[in-house]
């Protein structure tokens, strides 16, 4: 396979919530590509659906309330959507495995990380449980946790988070997945920490040719570890580029600007910190036209009544912004 | 662990004189004495007046009840210390042979109810979490909730009432254990008229414990299946049965195993009216009749046994709770 067709295809994804205060458009008509052996970084502050994205892929959106609403997600040309259940489940840790933002509560605290490992293992292979149990061992060492025929029998409380995390990226590969998701796979855990995992996980990257998909709010991390980036904002992509490089060093958007800007820098000095005013709208009652007008400090009249429609920019990249319409109305 | 079990049951002694201190003092407080009762039997004998006086006195001395009260549980407590329950007021025997006698058919009457309302609860506890808020579940909550409302003594009179010969069916015995018959037959019959004789007790027994553990049940289920490592289980392709009944589970059970430390002290409190009603010559009928004829001994017996029956039910609770969550240690 080229490495230009995609082995994940998201078009149009739209994921809805049915609350009491009406229905929340979480995921909005989101488009993405996942290409083999690249990272995408997925950017936006909490609340903007980026997760919920993530969630959706693998259809582990709790229903009811959810519901993915419409679009498409395939994988290697395969439909996720509309998969049987069965299906999914083969594409599930196998092709497409996940890792988690908090991994303290993510792995089940009342068995042993190696049964939870080995589960897995013998799940998706059928191993005997002697040789599920070598190869956790081996998957343990290669994501550097000393002494791993021991921890292997730990309890998840008996290891520090940054541990926990290194176990869940060997159980994401213990299946050899090709897509790997992380839902701000650092956000928990110490600066240090951050770095060795970030380290980890591009170094993984590189031997095993997997795909990530990164879900972050931090455009450290995007810097540090991503290929491309989209910028989420109120459900809706509003930026997107082929190279974070080039994204970074000129933020088209207004938004993308304003969280570039709120990054604290050791080059502008010791000054105040920069803020978006105001804060993400609930995804109940987003404004019209383009949802980030109240909050634009650019913001046209146009921007009130009309969303904006996506503009390409060079290299397949592309904004959503009045700002860089070629045709304003 | 094995250190800290020791120390659980060295802890009981203490707990054990204090609970018999309090019933002690309770038990001479309530109204009626022992005497009445021996002069109750005496009348019509033509002892009258004088007589009377000497029949108290000689009563009082007899079961050492002229000494203060404190002094009276002191000396109670010094021949509990070589299990000497004393002798029954009503019939001399020794209270340790009347409760070794009764002690086993209240304990298969609870252990019976205990699994039934665990065997029973748990898979409709889990079954309404899963399928929360479809009709069965609301149909359930209703029912029970129903159960749950109503008492023991009233369902086990409505019961036989309907199926013990009345009016209506005669499919259960309505007292005892045994048929009178039961002594010559072969041990298969024997057992399966045994078990004729439970069901209704073990019912009544049984039901509002049941309607309590399984919204307790289901509570614990729906908290369960919102944890992340239950949606990390279905992001890792397991089938949800599976992440269900191996993954939630185990968790789940946690809180409804610390429940059992709770059960077991009701279904006691339960067997005394449920005994009575179904003249069962258990420890719940035993206490009953002991507390109408102010046998003392008898009463202190049960009420000791009781307490010491409940005091190892909670150390029981704390081993099993060590074993379903590895987080737990007891050092």
């Amino acid at each position: 396979m080229s490495t230009n067709t995609p082995l994940l295809r998201v078009r149009d994804l739209r994921t809805q919530f049915h609350t009491d205060q009406g229905v929340a458009l979480a995921v909005d008509g989101v488009s993405f590509d996942l290409k083999a052996g690249k990272t995408l970084a997925l950017v936006g502050e909490s609340g903007c659906g980026k997760s919920v994205t993530a969630m959706s892929i693998l259809r582990l959106i709790p229903s009811p309330p959810g519901k993915i609403a419409g679009g498409t997600i395939e994988f290697e040309g395969r439909d996720l959507l509309g998969a049987s259940d069965q299906d999914l489940r083969k594409v599930r840790g196998n092709d497409i495995s996940m890792i988690f933002q908090e991994p303290m509560t993510s792995m089940n605290p009342v068995f042993r990380v190696g049964n939870q490992l080995t589960d897995v293992i013998r799940l998706h292979r059928g191993s005997s449980k002697a040789d599920a149990r070598r190869e956790a061992i081996a998957l343990l060492a290669q994501v550097g946790i000393p002494a791993p025929e021991e921890r292997i029998d730990d309890y998840p409380h008996q290891m520090s988070g940054g541990m926990l995390q290194r176990i869940m990226i060997a159980m994401a590969l213990s299946c050899q997945p090709k897509v790997l998701i992380a839902d701000e796979p650092t956000t928990a855990l110490d600066v240090t920490i951050q770095a060795q995992i970030l380290e980890l996980l591009k170094s993984l990257q590189v031997s095993k040719g997997l795909a990530i998909l990164l879900i972050t709010h931090d455009l450290g991390v995007v810097e540090e570890v991503s290929d491309e980036v989209a910028v989420m904002y109120a459900g809706k992509i509003i930026e997107y580029s082929a190279r974070t490089s080039s994204l970074l060093e000129t933020p088209r958007h207004p938004y993308t600007q304003g969280l570039y800007a709120s990054l604290p820098s050791m080059q502008r000095g010791r000054t105040r910190l920069h803020t978006i005013p105001g804060s993400v709208p609930a995804a109940t009652q987003f404004p019209s036209g383009c949802r980030f007008h109240p909050r634009c400090p650019h913001a046209l009249p146009v921007c009130k009544e009309t969303a904006p429609p996506w503009t390409p920019l060079e290299n397949g990249s592309g904004v959503a912004c009045w700002l860089h319409a070629e045709a304003k109305p | 662990m094995k250190a800290y079990l020791i120390r659980r049951l060295l802890l009981i002694v203490p707990a054990l004189i204090g609970i018999s201190a309090i019933s002690f003092l309770a038990v001479q407080l309530a109204p009626g004495s022992p005497i009445y009762m021996v002069l109750l039997s005496g009348r019509g004998n033509g002892n009258e007046g004088a007589d009377t006086q000497k029949i108290i006195e000689d009563t009082k001395r007899l079961y050492g009840l002229d000494k203060p009260v404190p002094v009276q549980y002191a000396l109670w407590l010094g021949r509990l210390a070589h299990l000497d329950f004393g002798n029954s007021y009503k019939d001399q025997r020794p209270v340790r042979e009347k409760i070794l006698e009764a002690l086993p058919v209240t304990l298969e009457l609870n252990v019976l109810s205990i699994l039934l309302i665990y065997l029973i609860s748990i898979p409709i506890g889990v079954y309404s979490a899963v399928h929360r808020g479809n009709k069965i579940d609301n149909a359930l909550t209703v029912l029970l909730f129903l159960l749950y409302s109503l008492p023991s003594f009233f369902a086990a009179m409505l019961l036989m009432l309907l199926f013990c010969g009345g009016e209506y069916f005669n499919w259960f015995p309505a007292f005892g254990l045994h048929s009178l018959e039961a002594d010559s037959w072969s041990w298969g019959r024997y057992l399966l008229d045994h078990f004729w004789h439970l069901v209704l007790p073990v019912l009544c027994l049984t039901y509002g414990g049941l309607a309590g553990m399984s919204r307790y049940a289901r509570a614990g289920m729906i908290e369960t299946i919102r944890q992340d490592y239950v949606r990390t289980a279905l992001a890792y392709g397991f089938p949800e049965r599976t992440v269900i009944y191996k993954y939630a589970m185990r968790n789940s059970l946690i809180p409804i195993i610390t429940l059992a430390g709770t059960l077991l002290p009701a279904l006691i409190g339960g067997s005394i009216i449920i005994e009575q009603i179904f003249s069962i010559p258990g420890m719940g009928r035993l206490t009953f009749q002991a507390i109408l004829a102010r046998d003392y001994p008898v009463v202190m017996g049960t009420l000791t046994f009781s307490a010491l029956l409940t005091l190892l039910g909670l150390v029981l609770t704390d081993v099993l709770y060590a074993m379903v969550d590895p987080r737990i240690k007891y050092e």
